[in-house]
């Protein structure tokens, strides 16, 4: 062994500070959750919808629950002037043997209207399973202004074996929507709620 | 120098434990700093080989040679083994063999971490390539496959090589945290009297700014994956929608480190550039202080511009000018540099022996780098460009010809000083000339694959992209075997050759010329006095 010194005490404050700092950035990388969240509710960035919180449940806000609060607001101006065409689309993730399609494709609409679409969604296996919808809206501009009314997305939805149903979706596009926007992507993803995630892997198998 | 070498003496070689104990157990920098330059060249030819059966798969349309899984497997542990394994080690050699050589310390600050820094790094890289051997006797589905980017939710889903990477990133930035610790503490503390701050080397100005930039970043990354990490195996939702967690988020943590890490990357070759441009000009660098606050300029700006790597994700209009704004200004320090460099060659009395080959070839081809990352920069054209073979190309000229090539001017410049032996020139100018054709032979046609439109990421393409592929894949073996040349002449180097002078080089000036070549066991252990 080579004769190494004691590590002098000027050298073990200049470490402990340095280390300080290893911890700090550690602890930003999750206090950066949170505040990636607020950024995300503030500014509609990334799709998320406008959280109202009320009604919400389980569900956390910032997924653009309508709910109640809604429902009581009185309904606002429609904007004749003008119309947006939106598109409806769906995606069923890995691990759930599920279906879905939109009825409607799109849909030309004056912001402050009430529409009303709905999703085919559809049990593929023979088992009864609980899914959970999550939405996203493209333009990240626009999904502040749209407001769902009712929508499967609001609660876990339960099919059993081969089971299919219609999911109604009732949304106003709010007339402050920015003058820009011609068109909104409205999209679902369909989770499983087993409680036990399914790795490509073993869905891969699966199949 | 005299001192240094009566006490080495003093200390008979019987005095330590030969063969391998002497590694495992050794605290010396230069014996550390040596095992972190051979484990890195060793990392090089492994993430090579990776890559050139990717090219060899490339090289038509069609899948020949392997199942796409296996391809995206190869990519992303590519990327991971030469950013992590080879680069990043080669640099920490470099400061741990030259650091206190040029500030005029006996040895790093903390010898007994360095030691353990290094050791972490040979059980990271088995993690990270385990799993391609396990998966040949059934166990598991291979590597990583998500590309070494990690993104959610991909990475979420992923087989077990995930697991492997993470923990392998860990051990990793463990060891690269360590690194820097130290780095900082034996430039802040064992500095030879009177060598103030701004009479610092720029190699170890260099160094400081990547250690301060390691340690503010790679715990974010380390935070990162353990959130991937127990989003796979825990139950959270951190980057899981269904939970009400989000996947471009992961895309802000790993870029906010992402970022920094080209310049932890490159700030250590920016750093060696003047010693080397002065060396072979004979003439003083030009604007140390320039050359100072452009290294601090760009470690600031790094960390706030890691969303260009995202234009794409969806960002409102404003966050999106910000950040093209901000990526956009590291090109003034950088400009800086560039100028700093050429001014330093300006009417010098220039030769042309290897390391100085390869510093200019750094200049020019790095220029390329960032030239096309200002086009990449740009939001409306970065709709276009982004995760095409444009950005591909890029980013090989910024890592190969910024930071490999600049880790070969290193070795060429330092080789003679560490062995006391010189190389043949005459292979290290072969290897030189054969690199920057055949890495320019590779890489300009992505460029046109780029903006033709073919995407990253791919083991088959539509065939109006064969001709440039075949091109890149040819140019790809010949930049590969070239670097037999690059190991062949280290090894002759390390077995013998013509004795060299304790300056072997007429122009170098500083205080690692002033000892022996090779310097003895023991250096400075009576400090230089600076005036």
């Amino acid at each position: 062994m080579e004769h190494v010194q004691p590590t002098p005490a000027r050298h073990n404050r200049l470490i402990g500070k340095l280390l300080l700092m290893v911890a700090g950035a550690f602890v930003f990388a999750f206090a950066l959750v949170p505040l990636y969240d607020v950024l995300c509710a503030a500014t509609g960035f990334n799709g998320k919808t406008a959280g109202l919180g009320v009604g919400s449940g389980e569900i956390r806000d910032g997924f653009g629950v309508g709910g109640l609060q809604s429902a009581a607001a009185p309904a606002p101006k429609v904007d004749t002037g003008r119309t947006v065409r939106v598109e409806f689309t769906g995606t069923v993730m890995p691990g759930l043997p599920w279906d879905m399609r939109p009825l409607t494709i799109s849909l030309d609409i004056h912001p402050g209207e009430l529409q009303q679409v709905s999703y085919l969604v559809r049990n593929t296996s023979n088992r009864t399973i609980v899914g959970q919808a999550v939405p996203s809206v493209t333009p990240g501009q626009a999904a502040q202004h749209f407001e769902k009314i009712e929508c499967f997305c609001f609660s876990q939805q339960t099919l059993g074996p081969g089971e299919a149903r219609e999911m109604p979706l009732a949304f106003i596009v709010k007339p402050e929507v920015d003058r820009n926007i011609s068109h909104i992507t409205l999209s679902y993803a369909f989770f499983s709620i087993d409680g036990q995630r399914q790795t490509l892997t073993s869905s891969r198998e699966a199949r | 120098m005299i001192t240094a070498t009566t006490h080495a003496a003093e200390h008979p070689a019987e005095h330590y434990p030969g063969g391998l104990m002497r590694w495992l157990t050794t605290t010396n920098h230069k014996d550390i700093g040596t095992m972190y330059l051979t484990f890195s060249l060793i990392m090089f030819f492994v993430g090579g080989l990776m890559i050139l059966a990717v090219r060899a798969e490339l090289f038509q349309p069609g899948l020949q040679l392997m199942k796409p899984e296996f391809f995206n497997q190869l990519i992303g542990v590519h990327a991971l083994v030469m950013i992590f394994a080879a680069l990043m080690p080669a640099a920490t050699g470099f400061a741990n063999w030259m650091l206190p050589l040029m500030i005029g310390a006996p040895d790093m600050a903390l010898p007994r971490l360095n030691n353990w820094g290094f050791w972490l790094l040979p059980p990271a890289a088995i993690l990270l390539t385990l799993p391609f051997t396990l998966a040949l006797f059934g166990i598991g589905d291979g590597a990583l496959a998500t590309g070494w980017t990690f993104y959610a939710p991909l990475s979420v889903q992923g087989g077990m090589g995930v697991d492997f990477a993470i923990l392998a990133v860990h051990i990793l930035g463990i060891s690269s945290i360590m690194g820097s610790i130290n780095i900082i503490v034996t430039i802040f503390n064992m500095r030879a009297p009177g060598m103030t701050m701004m009479k610092l080397p720029l190699f170890a100005w260099g160094w400081l700014i990547t250690a301060f930039l390691l340690i503010a970043t790679l715990p974010v990354l380390a935070g990162a994956v353990t959130m991937l990490l127990t989003d796979r195996h825990f139950g959270t939702h951190f980057f899981d929608a269904a939970g009400g967690g989000d996947p471009i988020l992961f895309q802000h943590l790993f870029w906010f480190f992402g970022h920094p890490e080209v310049y932890i990357l490159l700030l250590p070759v920016w750093g060696l550039m003047p010693h080397v441009l002065s060396t072979f000009s004979r003439k003083p660098a030009y604007g140390y202080k320039a050359q100072v606050y452009s290294f601090i300029a760009i470690g600031l700006l790094s960390v706030v511009v890691w969303a260009h790597h995202f234009f794409t994700a969806g960002m409102p209009v404003p966050a999106l000018i910000y950040f093209m704004f901000s990526t956009m200004a590291i090109s003034l320090p950088l400009a800086v540099l560039f100028f700093c460099w050429i001014a330093t060659m300006w009417k010098g009395a220039m030769t042309f022996e290897t390391p100085m080959l390869f510093a200019v070839g750094f200049i020019v081809l790095f220029g390329i780098a960032g030239l096309t990352g200002l086009i990449l920069a740009d939001v409306a054209a970065d709709a276009q460009y982004h995760h095409s073979y444009f950005v591909v190309a890029h980013f090989h000229y910024a890592l190969f010809a910024g930071g490999i090539m600049g880790v070969m001017t290193g070795v060429y410049y330092w080789l003679p000083k560490w062995t006391g032996h010189m190389y043949s020139e005459k292979l290290g100018k072969l290897h030189f000339w054969l690199t920057v054709f055949s890495f320019n032979l590779t890489f300009i046609p992505q460029f046109f694959l780029g903006l033709a439109g073919m995407p990253r990421r791919i083991p088959d393409y539509a065939l109006q992209f064969a001709e440039f592929n075949a091109i890149s894949t040819l140019g790809a073996f010949v930049l590969g075997i070239s670097q037999l040349l690059f190991a062949w002449n280290i090894w002759c180097c390390v077995r013998g050759g013509p004795k060299v002078e304790s300056r072997v080089w007429e122009g170098a000036e500083g205080l690692e010329w002033e000892l022996s070549s090779p310097p003895p066991h023991h250096s400075w252990e009576i400090q230089p006095v600076i005036k």
